[in-house]
């Protein structure tokens, strides 16, 4: 298994580690609901090291990211992020990916940890169109430590001047130093509250991390695994690669047309076959799900119709939800049935479950 | 032996228990599993009345993040079920011997009591995990 530069870290604080896609990743630490809570009330410290990073430069960069991803890089400004997907010619999603836009027209994107090899090599055989861009994968450079919660500016404000971090909008970052090593520091992130992601050269993951969690611990301050990391992104209907979004789905029919800039200038992969599902409607769209009497629909179970027992969709993703105390599902579900309030039914093994579509994200701050 | 393995009873090595009386044999899972499984939400029984085969799968035990077959570890017909799970499936982390008992079954060969793991045995099988 592959390890990340904060695998002892993890260790020695006693995390429960499993095979996380051939990663030595930690799962939980306290316990999965302790640490949901504790991101959504204080702050939890993730390690997102396993994440790849691709670095993007010279001349023709800007043009070939808007050939390569459906969002406009034309729009991002030095110092701002970018969420975005890119598909292949059937509009198929490749990988979801973030574009950091960084001075003298240079990019970072950050890709999926599970597609790292084929997201370089995607991007590499692309970039071949573009001979004056450089492209890398420098993945093995980075540790990467997300600090999410309402707690993150005051935590991490103890290490950094509480002014700068203050004056990070959403979705930008600035370039500092910690511990006096390089890092980068953005406001982004995967549970649904305010917090950043931090991105440090590789062996100073664990110093990073342990500097943060004294700074923080006394403010309630816990380390937290992907379990929780995945009921956090749930709550908040953020799709994940090989549920919500994968090479047969088009980010339309997930809701991700915001991402896709159909009107920009540049021809990007897949712009064709997405021109198609627009104009032809979707015939599927993903929907929350409230699933009634506690049973928890799962990745892969069928959405049936509550009358005409039709199969009419499927769950992408489905989880008992810490902060809400009832089962959530993410799912497709055929072109009408979305509005909430829509009542539908979903296998679970061999039984047949009430559920009701919900407004999503499911989770709201209060 | 601690009560985390309690001496008077019968396991199996896929973490569940059996306590034995006479004909009535009563099952649940074991502190090593809950304990592995985390926080248990939903646990899935079967209806009275139902025939299982050593090995057969009598319901599910769900984490948050993962669903875990049950397995009966002896042939007979079920003859009670412990429905306060349904409301209450924390039980099954907080007392997984006595109040978190998931059936009961009647049971139709002795024998397969015996081939059950002793609390020795399955203590030497829990610490080689």
């Amino acid at each position: 298994m592959k390890k990340t530069p904060l695998n002892q870290t993890h260790i020695d604080s006693g995390a429960r580690m499993v095979d996380f896609g051939g990663w030595h990743m930690p799962v939980q630490y306290s316990g999965l609901s302790q640490e949901h809570q504790a991101v959504r009330t204080k702050a939890g410290l993730f390690d997102v090291s396993h994440m790849g990073e691709v670095t993007v430069e010279g001349e023709g960069a800007e043009d070939f990211l808007n050939h390569l991803v459906t969002n406009n890089v034309s729009k991002l400004v030095d110092g701002q992020a970018q969420y975005t997907v890119m598909c292949y010619e059937s509009g198929g999603v490749v990988d979801d990916l973030i574009v950091y836009k960084r001075a003298n027209a240079k990019y970072l994107l950050c890709i999926n940890a599970g597609n790292i090899d084929k997201d370089w090599e995607w991007i590499r055989k692309l970039a071949e169109k573009f001979p004056k861009v450089k492209a890398a994968n420098v993945s093995d450079q980075f540790s990467q430590i997300a600090l999410q919660g309402p707690l993150s500016n005051e935590i991490l404000g103890k290490l950094l001047p509480s002014a700068k971090l203050l004056g990070i909008k959403y979705y930008h970052f600035i370039e500092t130093e910690l511990l006096g090593q390089p890092v980068i520091v953005s406001r982004t992130g995967y549970t649904g509250e305010d917090g950043f992601e931090v991105y440090a050269p590789a062996a100073q993951g664990p110093a990073i991390w342990k500097k943060i969690m004294e700074a923080g611990a006394p403010l309630g301050l816990v380390p937290v695994g992907l379990g929780a990391r995945d009921t956090l992104r749930t709550e908040m209907k953020f799709p994940l690669y090989g549920h919500e979004i994968d090479q047969d789905s088009n980010p339309l029919d997930a809701g991700l047309g915001w991402v896709v800039k159909l009107d920009k200038p540049q021809d990007f992969v897949g712009k064709a076959a997405l021109l198609k599902v627009k104009a032809a409607g979707s015939p599927r769209t993903l929907v929350g799900l409230k699933v009634l009497d506690k049973a928890i629909a799962r990745q892969g179970y069928e959405i049936f119709d509550l009358e005409s027992k039709e199969k009419v969709g499927i769950v992408t993703s489905g989880t008992p939800s810490p902060s809400l105390g009832y089962p959530i599902a993410i799912g497709y579900v055929k072109q009408g049935l979305q509005l909430p309030g829509t009542k539908l039914t979903v296998k679970v093994r061999d039984r047949f479950f009430p559920a009701e579509v919900v407004p999503t994200p499911f989770y709201k701050r209060p | 032996m601690s009560e985390k393995i309690p001496a008077q009873l019968k396991y199996t090595k896929d973490h569940e228990w059996a306590s034995v009386d006479g004909k009535v044999a009563t099952i649940g899972i074991t502190h090593h599993a809950q304990d592995a499984l985390g926080e248990v939400v939903f646990v899935e029984l079967p209806s009275k009345g139902k025939t299982l085969k050593k090995g057969d799968t009598f319901g599910v035990v769900e984490s948050i993040k993962a669903v875990s077959d049950l397995y009966s570890p002896l042939t007979g017909k079920v003859i009670d079920v412990n429905t306060s799970l349904t409301d209450d499936p924390g039980v099954t982390n907080a007392d997984s011997y006595n109040k978190a008992w998931m059936i009961k079954i009647e049971i139709q060969d002795p024998s397969e009591v015996q081939a059950m793991l002793s609390a020795d045995d399955y203590k030497k099988l829990v610490e080689s995990l």
